[in-house]
């Protein structure tokens, strides 16, 4: 065989790729059991998503559901926190919690032929959780530090502060980890308030991925999770009037050798029509690394490192947020920049077609990739679960994603992108680049304390 | 557990590995060059992994960017560098195996046609960036820098980091980048590796087909210094933008798959590894002295390194924090671990190397497992092997290690504090150089 390299090979026919079927039941109690059959590895994937997160924190309590989710492994009946990661470890399982706004997932991740003990410590910690006044005050206490940490950390502070400035008061206004005066003002009563109000089997999904039979699941989980009931109460949020933050926004980090940016906006939630189309816009402005304001930002200017965009779908409308950190000196013309890109997507220089398939191929032709390992399959089992999606749905994307027409995107970048809405952060050395910024035309810049977030 | 594999050289000393899982519609591939900062010389350092990143810049046959026909395709793709080895992959729907082979050939076969000042200067941009975003705007960033220059004395290949140092990025030179490809990216120092979906037989063809006449460069010599000795209590002090105090202790030790390397790796899982280990157990969960605790055995080709660093809790000293590390660590070495603590580093050690056969490819898949093995001895078929020098491990042959190695003989201790409150580092410190 002779190599051509006059010029690249053509990819040949795609194999298609068919996302295992999921099966389901539902116990007494509520609790959703999903089993996705997953066998390439002699490993399980336990995963329990339930539909309360961040954005239920209790106002002053913003950090509650996190804590509360943290507190899951800190002892269970009459085993204490070092004991239940001892039988964790015993088994090989890895135990990992997630919390956002909209939910929290826990997952165990463990050698299949430990699939009864993994789900039966799994059970204990979700149910019967000891949260015990000592364990609290000591979770609290690390919390606390990480917070202190946290301050030192530029891209943690902007993304505290740009949440806020977009939402404001609004249970999206927050991180997951919540402030030292919310840590400060809660106890032990609150999360137990919390897990008896929402960590509830009604408003859970049990997902489990691996070698393993439906029916030996199922009967497992009944038995792992036998006594635990009700469903959340509370009702979950909605949208209120958001604030009008101001254009340009520092908070000063003097002697900064690089400026920590976040650029964006309250956009659109999960189950807009338009996400598809969203979707591939996003590949094209900032969603990978051959996308506009990286190309720009680092292959051309040498800016940085790297500078992405995305649209955080969520429940209620999330924000769409351009995030790069760049060196002192380009600040300034890495903003101009970033609201130049952001702006002409919309009509000025809409996306070509070029640049459209390259987005559309990226997204589509690795579709399987994203399924490879047993907890990437449930992963993806919880987004179904998270939003009300039809089982269709990964069957679904590819031709949906291929059918994003050019005039689609411009489209929706026009109605779902705002420039005269764009808010920009700055975490860095405002002395340095306080000049270059008043060339920007978006007013007086707002000096924030890193202290009121 | 074993991964069935195929290796054939070719004529030019390439070494190719294939794989075959069907269980998915996507292939890996997976270069490894042996070559990393541990190749470099002091005042020359951090090249290593500059010239990676011109890796993505295009070759001759494809002079322009990397990342767009590949991801066209629906690949991943990435690479890194570290001081023994730079590996690139991509991974790919099965249909477009040839198009990633035909890009990693371009550029090991036809890289520097295509290279110019232009490139480089924004590449050696693009890096500067990623030195202040990940290590000098980062709270304790510095801390790799100060550690490795106090383990291994100057002329020692790991006393730089991979980064390397800004006044040698700023001194390097586009002939430097020619002579380093010449020398150290050509076939017979290089490492392919092949798993997914596609047969073994026709993955080899493709190979030959697409590195077969890509010529041999001269022979890469082993990089071999002379021991490094670590002799006394050296503690160094640096101030940093942080709000807590953090204390690192290290200690010279045998090198990967070394005698000892499996030992010393399970020892700093028992101190520090997840709420039952020792450490986290004594220093943040009961006293509460310590915010976090971690430990390692940094296994590398020539020699390896144990470090345990914590971060002091407000109103604790890093004095404390030391003393109660160092206690914890004379009673490994004097008692030994628990049985149960043995049985379940067991069970943990498999169960790692299971979670690492669950992917084909990126990094840490099994054709960067595949690559691994082979490049560092030579011999893919190492995984049953590798996990028996785990199995092997008893209570006795622990703490002999840790007794052995984790000394006071000879060992580094660095404090990182706010800057301004020199008083919470560890007595008689002296201040680290680094830039």
């Amino acid at each position: 065989m002779t190599v051509d390299r006059s010029r690249l090979p053509e990819p040949g026919p795609t194999r298609r790729f068919v996302f295992p079927s999921i099966e389901k039941s539902v116990l007494p109690s509520g609790l959703r059991v999903w089993t996705v059959r997953h066998t390439a590895i002699p490993v399980l994937t336990l995963m329990l998503l339930v539909r309360r997160g961040a954005a239920d924190d209790p106002p002053g309590k913003e950090g509650l559901a996190a804590i509360s989710v943290d507190m899951l492994d800190e002892g269970s009946g009459e085993r204490s926190a070092i004991e239940i990661h001892e039988g964790l470890a015993r088994l090989g399982a890895q135990l990992d919690s997630d919390i956002g706004s909209d939910a929290s997932l826990l997952t165990v991740t463990a050698l299949s032929r430990f699939a009864g003990p993994a789900l039966s410590l799994f059970a204990d910690m979700v149910a019967r959780p000891t949260l015990s006044e000592a364990d609290f005050e000591r979770v609290r206490q690390l919390r606390l530090h990480r917070l202190t940490q946290l301050r030192d950390m530029p891209g943690a502070v902007a993304d505290r502060a740009f949440v806020k400035l977009l939402y404001g008061e609004h249970p999206y206004g927050h991180t997951p980890l919540g402030s030292e005066r919310s840590l400060g003002s809660m106890s032990v009563d609150d999360v137990r308030q919390f897990h008896r109000a929402m960590i509830r089997p009604a408003e859970a999904t049990l997902v489990v991925s691996g070698d393993c039979e439906h029916a030996d699941i199922e009967r497992l989980a009944a038995a792992a999770f036998d006594g635990w009931d009700g469903s959340s109460t509370g009702a979950l949020p909605v949208m209120t009037t958001l604030p009008r933050p101001g254009r340009l926004n520092v908070i000063a980090r003097p002697g900064a050798p690089q400026s920590e940016l976040r650029i964006g906006h309250v956009a659109v939630p999960r189950n807009t029509p338009d996400y598809h189309a969203l979707v591939a816009a996003n590949m094209v402005l900032g969603g990978q690394f051959v996308s506009r304001i990286n190309l720009n930002l680092r292959e051309e200017k040498g800016f940085t490192y790297g500078a992405r965009t995305s649209f955080d779908f969520r429940r209620l409308p999330g924000p769409f947020a351009l995030q790069v950190s760049v060196h002192t000196a380009a600040t300034a013309e890495a903003i101009d920049q970033s609201l130049q890109e952001i702006a002409s997507i919309r009509g000025s220089r809409p996306v070509t077609t070029d640049e459209l398939a390259l987005g559309v191929a990226a997204l589509t032709r690795g579709y399987a990739r994203s399924f490879e390992t047993a907890e990437q399959v449930a992963r993806a089992a919880t987004q179904i679960a998270l939003y009300d999606l039809p089982d269709n749905y990964f069957a679904e994307f590819v031709p949906k994603v291929e059918g994003v027409t050019v005039e689609d995107v411009t489209r929706v970048a026009a109605e779902h992108l705002d420039p005269s809405r764009l808010t920009t952060l700055i975490v860095g050395d405002y002395d340095t680049i306080a000049g270059g910024l008043a060339h920007l035309n978006l007013g007086e810049a707002v000096v924030l304390s890193p202290d009121t977030f | 557990m074993n991964i069935a594999y195929s290796k054939h050289t070719l004529a030019n000393g390439l070494d190719v590995l294939v794989h075959e899982d069907r269980s998915c519609p996507i292939v890996a591939v997976n270069l490894w060059y042996h070559v990393g900062s541990k190749n470099e010389t002091p005042g020359r350092t951090g090249f290593a992994h500059l010239f990676e990143h011109l890796m993505f810049e295009g070759s001759q046959h494809h002079d322009k960017g990397f990342f767009p026909p590949l991801q066209g395709a629906g690949a991943s793709l990435n690479g890194s560098t570290n001081a023994d080895r730079t590996n690139y992959w991509e991974v790919v729907p099965s249909n477009a195996l040839e198009l990633a082979l035909w890009m990693e050939s371009d550029r090991m076969g036809f890289l520097l046609p295509a290279l110019t000042e232009a490139k480089f200067s924004n590449q050696r941009d693009v890096v500067l960036n990623e030195r202040r975003q990940n290590y000098e705007n980062r709270p304790y960033g510095l801390a790799p820098m100060a550690m490795l220059a106090a383990l291994f004395p100057p002329d020692h290949p790991y006393h730089w980091t991979t980064i390397g140092e800004i006044a040698d990025l700023n001194a390097a030179k586009l002939e430097d980048v020619r002579a380093f490809f010449s020398r150290y990216y050509h076939p017979a120092n290089a490492s392919l590796a092949i798993a997914g979906d596609i047969a073994a037989a026709d993955a080899l063809s493709l190979a030959r087909a697409y590195f077969e006449d890509i010529e041999p460069g001269p022979a890469v010599a082993p990089v071999r210094p002379a021991d490094a000795v670590l002799s006394g209590d050296t503690r160094l002090l640096l101030e940093d933008r942080v709000e807590l105090p953090r204390v690192y202790v290290a200690w010279m030790t045998p090198a990967m798959f070394a005698d000892d390397d499996a030992e010393l790796d399970l020892a700093a899982d028992i101190l520090a590894n997840g709420k039952t280990s020792r450490l986290y157990k004594r220093l943040v969960y009961d006293e509460r002295i310590a915010t976090d605790v971690s430990a390692a055995q940094n296994s590398r080709e020539i020699a390896g390194f144990v470090q345990v660093a914590a971060t002091a809790a407000p109103g604790h000293t890093l004095a404390e924090l030391e003393r109660a590390i160092v206690l914890e660590i004379e009673r490994l070495a004097a008692e030994g671990p628990t049985a149960d603590e043995i049985a379940r580093g067991l069970v943990q050690a498999e169960a790692q190397f299971m979670f690492r056969l669950q992917t084909i490819g990126g990094f840490g898949g099994k054709s960067d497992q595949l690559n691994a093995y082979n490049t560092f001895i030579g011999d893919p078929d190492f995984f049953t092997r590798d996990l028996t020098r785990y199995q092997r491990v008893t209570r006795e042959s622990l703490r002999q290690a840790v007794a052995r190695h984790l000394t006071t003989a000879g060992r580094v201790a660095l404090s990182i504090v706010p800057r301004g409150r020199t008083v919470l580092a560890m007595p008689d410190s002296s201040p680290a150089q680094v830039s």
